[in-house]
């Protein structure tokens, strides 16, 4: 089980995640950002708060491309990867949901109107709601696993359910968000990717390396996760 | 060109030079920066970022060493 040529066992890509989380750290405090009123020095969240839900998405990804290969062969092997990169992807997006709640209450709250006022429109911006009602879906994967006690048959039905938690997530993050107003940056395209007039090279120069190294991060814990329970898996039989 | 045109451009070409010296009024942590205060928060971020890491890597040795054991 343990093959070694497994990318799981390979220590490259684990230092190069520390090392572009090292320049991410360093160089996104550091270099030099476009003045904008409002955002101000807040506009360095990009490379830790929009991270945060690139990496949710690929980690998504992941798990839904292993929920298809168990229902093709029914290894139990992909269900457990499946299962662990879904649970990644629900830290990383309550990551990017909570401080996304900070950097909001500071950049768009309207100091004039009492905070109650503000937060109620806040909480009424589409893509706040897109996002919980994403972070809900994959919520209910996880105690619709839990809730079987049949190996197989839960192994089953959630790989069935994650292709269609993953199919929810493109309405509720991806479309809806960008038909209704939203006080959230890049309604007009693709925030934080938009070359020509979005983000400066010089923020592109740090956010990229970012976007890696947080992914890198987030598939090494998983990967931790997965070996924990392919252990377990090997003890029990 | 008349003379009215020509205050009109001039006063447009104002208010642009204008608008971008508010531009560049937006409030920045450049006291913070000038004094080289801010190395101190990078040097503390980074050690919480490998203290983390330190102990993500001390966790894949101790399951690498589990697997080698059965």
């Amino acid at each position: 089980m343990t093959d070694r040529k497994n990318y799981m066992y390979k220590s490259w890509w684990k230092i190069t995640s520390v090392i572009l989380l090292l320049y991410t750290f360093t160089a996104g405090l550091l270099l030099e950002v476009p003045r904008l009123p409002a955002l101000q020095e807040t506009i360095r969240n990009l490379y830790f708060h929009v991270c945060m839900w690139f990496a949710m998405m690929i980690l998504f990804t992941i798990s839904v491309v292993n929920a298809i290969r168990y229902l093709r062969g029914f290894n139990i092997k992909h269900d457990i990867i499946a299962r662990q990169y879904a649970v990644a992807g629900i830290v990383f997006g309550l990551l990017g949901y909570i401080t996304g709640a900070i950097w909001a209450s500071y950049t768009w709250a309207d100091p004039n109107k009492p905070a109650l006022n503000s937060f109620s429109t806040i909480a009424r911006d589409p893509k706040l709601i897109g996002a919980a009602i994403a972070l809900l879906v994959y919520f209910a994967y996880l105690i619709l696993r839990d809730s079987i006690q049949d190996m197989d048959k839960k192994a089953r039905i959630s790989a069935v359910y994650n292709i269609f938690a993953y199919a929810m997530l493109f309405p509720a993050i991806w479309i809806l968000p960008r038909i209704l107003p939203s006080l959230h940056p890049g309604n007009e395209g693709n925030p934080a990717l938009d070359v020509k007039n979005d983000i400066s090279g010089n923020m592109r120069m740090v956010f990229y390396p970012a976007v890696i190294g947080w992914t890198l991060l987030g598939v090494w814990i998983t990967t931790l996760k997965i070996r924990m329970s392919l252990l377990k898996e090997k003890n029990m039989l | 060109m008349n003379s009215v045109k020509k205050i009109m451009l001039l006063l447009v070409m104002l208010l642009i030079t204008l608008t971008s010296q508010a531009q560049e009024k937006v409030e920045m942590a450049d006291t913070m920066r000038s004094n080289g205060r801010i190395y101190v928060v990078v040097a503390v971020v980074v050690t919480i970022l490998l203290g983390l890491i330190l102990y993500v890597v001390r966790l894949d040795r101790k399951i690498s060493k589990l697997e080698k054991g059965n």
